[in-house]
């Protein structure tokens, strides 16, 4: 299944600094209730969202429950963002929720491919940078918006200051385009049947 | 010719295209799945309409949300989860993928019963919608977790795109002390490195104290490499890893079995080698370790304090160590030793094969649980089971006062059924100690099986080598 192609984004931005943010915050397990890869945005952050566990009574000082940053489709996150378990849901969640971006430091491997596959793009910026954003952003989120221009790989401030960011060549036509990876793969299906043939004959052991 | 590690021995082997800017086409021979992110793959490929390339090397197995209490079955306790393992169960048949359903004797946890069913093979790619697929790189796999929708990608397509890996090799010198295990070593390196130590790496484990460990104990150290979210980790396949797979039902038997071995000879990185990172370590400096806070990197010798702020391992911020401090209880400075347990759980894909359930049997031969901490161990798989009886370790475990489970993931995890009480103070042989992680609020610890049996027996985190034999 493809995603939305993402070619430019100006959006709300929320804050959520924080080193080691697990996929277990990101969504529960005890959210993920059914074998599907929707209706899972209410679970999102379920652990500091709500005032009790498996409950759903904001609690006000988390920053999707601040009105000011109401509709953020921008997440600023820490370090190793989406270490931990490997699950999917957590970027179906975020997706369903409405983020189009996470702005990180660091992600964990898994959960970037995640991020691809499911058309949130993982923009890697410094740390200070991603605090000087936070800052700049505050007085008025909704207004000091945070642009993402994926084509031209360039991040910028509510203040219209730049900068350039990284992404895999791989990564960017599949998000520009809103491609499918397995029909991208399936354009090589003749290249593939013959290398498997060769390889069976050196690898025996490899097929079953 | 040129100087291979082994990480690019493996790289090579299967790769059907460079797709250039270091990405790359690979064959990828084995696919394990389970009914928690498995069951979402198989059935988003069959409403797309797109077969498996090759059933046969696909595996599936109920471990994540399956009851471990006696006498299960497709009912759970997380309201839900009989419908996870109902829905695996149809996809997996009509895929016509090898199941290792409830009931079945192979049944387990994913990456105890990949080894011990032989689908893990020296110099294969292995892949499960699981974070700690590195585990069966103990066995010279490329091994590595990925999202849904790429394990769709590897049934449908037989391959995987892949960003290409950086290599580093973690060597740790001299021998394990005795009473200091695979587990202490694993979170002992995760505590310097920090949890993101290895990001983007592929990990090979190496040297003397890495060539003495049992394949299980390797097994549990390339296992923990998730927690330093690493791609993958890699231990040279040697003569233990041949032995722990020759005869396993899915390895290659007689003259394939003597070809396959003499291939497997030469996975081993070319002794001038260059890695893009090494680390090296003393294991002589390894003492039985425990976390205490909210991340593996959170970790510190037994015998050792919560540390203040300014030496904590880089990358935590302020309000981070405040708030791990804060969730777990603890003050500065604190002692780990000596810290209330409310209880124990034995178990996991880290630590939930026959020698772990050793060495804690070993620790809890004629002792009693202490009054008021609730011990729970969950073998890794119905063999480990099946052998545990055997030596009568089950007996041993239920007289100290342990509830003996079935095979499954257990109490690693909070699936929104059985947990621990809220702020309980659990010291656990599992692989992650985040926020309400094995339930709401609860207080996790990590530690060896030994440190878990010996803590559980004095009520009160403990060194096992201190209580004697």
């Amino acid at each position: 299944m493809s995603a939305a192609p993402f070619t430019r984004l100006a959006a709300v931005a929320a804050p959520l600094i924080r080193p080691n943010i697990d996929t277990d915050a990101i969504i529960p397990s005890r959210e993920i209730k059914a074998v599907s890869k929707q209706g899972l945005a209410e679970g999102l952050f379920a652990g500091w969202r709500y005032t009790d566990i498996g409950g759903r009574e904001p609690d006000p000082g988390f920053v999707l429950n601040d009105r000011a940053y109401a509709g953020a489709q921008i997440l600023l996150g820490g370090v190793n963002f989406g270490c931990g378990s490997s699950r999917e849901h957590a970027a179906w969640a975020l997706a369903e929720y409405g983020f189009r971006v996470v702005i990180a430091p660091s992600f964990n491997p898994i959960f970037q491919g995640n991020c691809v596959r499911n058309g949130i793009v993982p923009v890697p910026a410094a740390q200070e940078r991603i605090e000087g954003l936070a800052r700049a952003v505050a007085p008025d989120p909704q207004v000091r918006r945070i642009c993402v221009d994926l084509a031209t790989q360039t991040l910028s401030g509510p203040d219209g200051d730049e900068n350039a960011f990284e992404i895999g060549a791989e990564a960017k036509e599949m998000l520009l385009h809103g491609l499918d990876a397995i029909d991208l793969t399936f354009k090589r299906r003749g290249e593939i049947e013959a290398f498997r043939a060769a390889d069976a004959q050196r690898r025996p052991w490899a097929y079953l | 010719m040129v100087s291979l590690t082994l990480f690019e021995k493996l790289w090579r082997e299967p790769l059907v295209a460079d797709l250039g800017g270091g990405e790359a086409l690979g064959l990828v021979a084995r696919v394990f799945l389970h009914e928690r992110t498995g069951s979402i793959a198989l059935e988003s490929l069959q409403a797309a309409g797109r077969p498996l390339l090759a059933p046969r090397q696909v595996f599936c197995t109920m471990d994540h949300v399956v009851d471990t209490r006696p006498g299960r079955t497709d009912e759970t306790l997380m309201l839900t989860g009989g419908a996870f393992i109902r829905a695996t169960r149809a996809a997996a048949e009509r895929a016509g993928v090898q199941l290792f359903d409830l009931g079945d004797p192979r049944q387990g946890i994913v990456h105890v019963i990949s080894p011990e069913q032989g689908v893990v093979l020296p110099g294969l790619t292995v892949v499960c919608p699981d974070s700690h697929t590195s585990t069966q790189g103990a066995f010279g796999a490329l091994a590595w977790g990925v999202g849904s929708t790429e394990a769709e990608h590897a049934m449908a397509t037989g391959t995987l795109r892949v960003k290409r890996p950086r290599t580093l090799r973690i060597t740790v010198d001299g021998r394990l002390g005795a009473g200091v295990t695979a587990k202490d070593l694993a979170l002992h390196i995760i505590s310097r490195l920090s949890a993101s130590g290895a990001r983007s790496f592929a990990v090979e484990y190496a040297g003397e104290a890495v060539e003495a460990l049992s394949m299980e104990g390797r097994m549990t150290l390339c296992n923990m490499a998730a927690e330093l979210s690493a791609f993958g980790a890699l231990v040279a396949p040697d003569a233990a890893a041949l032995d722990y797979l020759h005869g396993r039902p899915y390895a290659p038997q007689d003259q394939a079995w003597d070809r396959a071995a003499a291939h497997w000879s030469t996975l081993r990185s070319d002794p001038d080698a260059a890695f893009d990172l090494e680390h090296r370590f003393d294991a002589a400096e390894v003492a039985p370790t425990v976390t205490w806070g909210t991340s593996p990197q959170h970790a510190v010798p037994l015998s050792g304090r919560t540390p203040a702020f300014e030496d904590v391992a880089d990358q935590d911020s302020r309000e981070s160590y405040d708030k791990a401090l804060a969730y777990m209880g603890l003050q500065p400075g604190q002692a780990l030793a000596g810290l209330p347990v409310d209880a124990a759980f034995i178990g996991s894909c880290t630590n939930g094969r026959l020698s772990d359930l050793r060495s804690a049997a070993a620790v809890l031969r004629g002792r009693r649980v202490a009054a008021g901490v609730r011990a729970i161990c969950g073998p890794g798989s119905m063999a480990v089971n099946r052998e545990a009886e055997a030596e009568g370790l089950d007996q041993v475990f239920r007289a100290a006062g342990f509830e003996w489970r079935e095979p499954g993931c257990s109490m690693c995890f909070f699936a929104g059924a059985e947990s621990f009480a809220p702020q309980a103070r659990v010291v656990t042989s599992t692989n992650r100690n985040f926020e309400s992680r094995q339930g709401p609020g609860v207080r996790s610890h990590l530690a060896s099986p030994a440190t878990v049996a010996a803590s559980a027996v004095v009520g009160r985190i403990a060194d096992p080598r201190e209580l004697g034999p």
